[in-house]
């Protein structure tokens, strides 16, 4: 179990190193059940992660569905920073890397997938920005953690953990690509 | 970033950022069929050129659409510049049609510092600000050529730190040569001008960099080299005795492209003066990067209208 970073203090944790692993495994197996992907079904299936954890919970499910199914599908990542609707609120955001792998998304099944789902408009971003990369044939969305509190009408396909949450409360995803150790914390937040 | 008037205001994590973004954009749009993002609707990009230019004010505009921003074009001629109107009050009468960004060229040094000036000043009263580009200013500065310079060594050399580049030929004249001796050292490069006495500014000793007088004696150990245009239009009077002698002692031709490292970029800001600085053979080799600066040019003016327009104002 990861311990609890120094900034952290305060905060709950929600998911276990061991809870993260066991909920990815889940949804690679609810993504293979839901598209029949598998060693006759490879072409189809495109999982791309919004950076910067999404990127990486994208590699960690193509890795686990590679694992159950015996079929790797293509993986890669979308930043919808330029698609944004709060660029104007803030000082410019800098940009992340977007790699579409070969092959494009034209006519296949792309899986959006990102670690906190709340307002739904970073979502938006990336469709936005799907729609300019092809067009694919479907468009599905895998998360880690929904926290409520949906800005826009959008909802998961695929979803780690629904926590209820408080406006004012923060959920700290840590994957040890990023962090240290995998985890995902909740820290109570000041007023509402 | 309010304003990008200099190199110099760019600090190191500036300028990496900027380039940073620049190729990112650069991923984001290869092999797209639709090249435009809707990042900067909404925003208007007013070119204002007081002196011919085609690839930079070609580049600001391509960046800017690409990116969804209106981008209109002044020129000197056929505006009222040529009724006799002062840069004070075009640059405001664009920035009171609500122009959000002014990218301007000018053959004075230090003209978008003063235009930047205005438009702060103006913005104090209006509450509008009005974000200044500088696209060269006479003999100063041209900072955005630096950027995709920068961006093209990156390209080929995967890094800048630590690497020699040499700057060869009118340095005098060059706004190019110092916004790159500015940037390159700042990214962490060697800078090396090579030029006849003639043709290198008063107070070059303090700049960044070394001076040479021989080329030959350079080229070896350069891992990059950047020849200038020769600016016969700028220069009154004998810099050299003639075009064929200059050619000879610094013009880049074949057998001196094969001293440089096997496979080293050679840069030029362009416009080419074959036969001048650089030998038609040299400029069509493989080491010739002048296209891909071209192409780095519009992603890098894309980054700097995407620092400067895209986020909360200042």
């Amino acid at each position: 179990m990861a311990e609890p970073r120094r900034g952290d203090a305060g905060a709950r944790e929600l998911l276990s190193a061991a809870d993260v692993t066991r909920t990815i495994a889940r949804i690679a197996h609810q993504v293979i059940e839901k598209t029949a992907f598998g060693p006759g079904n490879t072409a189809d299936l495109v999982l791309l992660g919004i950076p910067t954890r999404g990127a990486v919970l994208a590699r960690r499910l193509a890795a686990a569905i590679t694992e159950f199914s015996g079929a790797a599908p293509a993986v890669g990542s979308i930043d919808a920073t330029l698609y944004r609707d709060d660029l104007r609120r803030g000082p410019a955001r800098a940009l992340v890397d977007t790699a579409v792998p070969e092959g494009g998304i034209d006519g296949r099944l792309v899986v959006l997938v990102d670690d906190v789902l709340m307002s739904g408009r970073t979502v938006r971003a990336a469709l936005d920005a799907l729609r300019d990369e092809g067009r694919p044939r479907a468009v599905q969305l895998a998360v880690l953690v929904d926290r409520g509190h949906r800005e826009l009408p959008i909802r998961a396909d695929y979803v780690g953990k629904n926590v209820p949450t408080a406006r004012s409360e923060k959920i700290l995803v840590r994957l040890t690509e990023t962090d240290e150790g995998d985890a995902v914390l909740i820290e109570r937040g000041g007023r509402e | 970033m309010k304003h990008l008037l200099s190199v110099a205001d760019l600090d190191a994590a500036a300028a990496t950022g900027l380039l940073d973004t620049a190729s990112r954009l650069k991923d984001t749009l290869l092999g797209r069929e639709v090249r435009k993002l809707p990042t900067l609707r909404g925003r208007t990009v007013v070119t204002l050129f007081y002196e011919d230019s085609t690839r930079t004010r070609v580049s600001f505009e391509i960046a800017g659409k690409w990116m969804s921003a209106d981008t209109i074009n002044v020129s000197a001629k056929g505006s009222s510049v040529s009724k006799g109107e002062s840069l004070r009050d075009t640059s405001l009468t664009i920035s009171a049609m609500g122009a959000d960004c002014v990218v301007m060229r000018h053959p004075a040094s230090g003209a978008a510092h003063r235009v930047a000036g205005w438009q702060d000043k103006d913005a104090a009263t209006t509450g509008t600000h009005t974000s200044v580009v500088n696209a060269g200013d006479g003999t100063h500065e041209h900072p955005t050529q630096a950027l995709l310079d920068a961006a093209t060594l990156r390209d080929s050399l995967g890094s800048i730190a630590g690497r020699r580049i040499g700057i060869v030929g009118d340095v005098l004249h060059s706004r190019v040569a110092r916004s790159n001796v500015l940037l390159l050292s700042l990214l962490g490069a060697e800078v090396v001008l090579i030029a006849p006495p003639t043709l290198l500014p008063t107070g070059v000793g303090e700049w960044p960099c070394r001076v040479s007088h021989s080329l030959d004696a350079e080229l070896p150990a350069l891992d990059a080299v950047m020849m200038l245009r020769v600016q016969a239009e700028r220069m009154h009077g004998g810099f050299f005795p003639s075009a064929r002698e200059y050619a000879i002692a610094y013009g880049l031709n074949e057998n001196r492209l094969g001293l440089l490292p096997e496979g080293a970029p050679v840069l030029h800001p362009g416009p080419m003066v074959r036969g001048m600085e650089i030998a038609p053979a040299v400029a069509d080799s493989s080491n010739a990067k002048v296209l891909a600066q071209v192409r780095n040019g519009v992603h890098v003016r894309m980054a700097v209208l995407y620092h400067l327009l895209a986020g909360a104002p200042e």
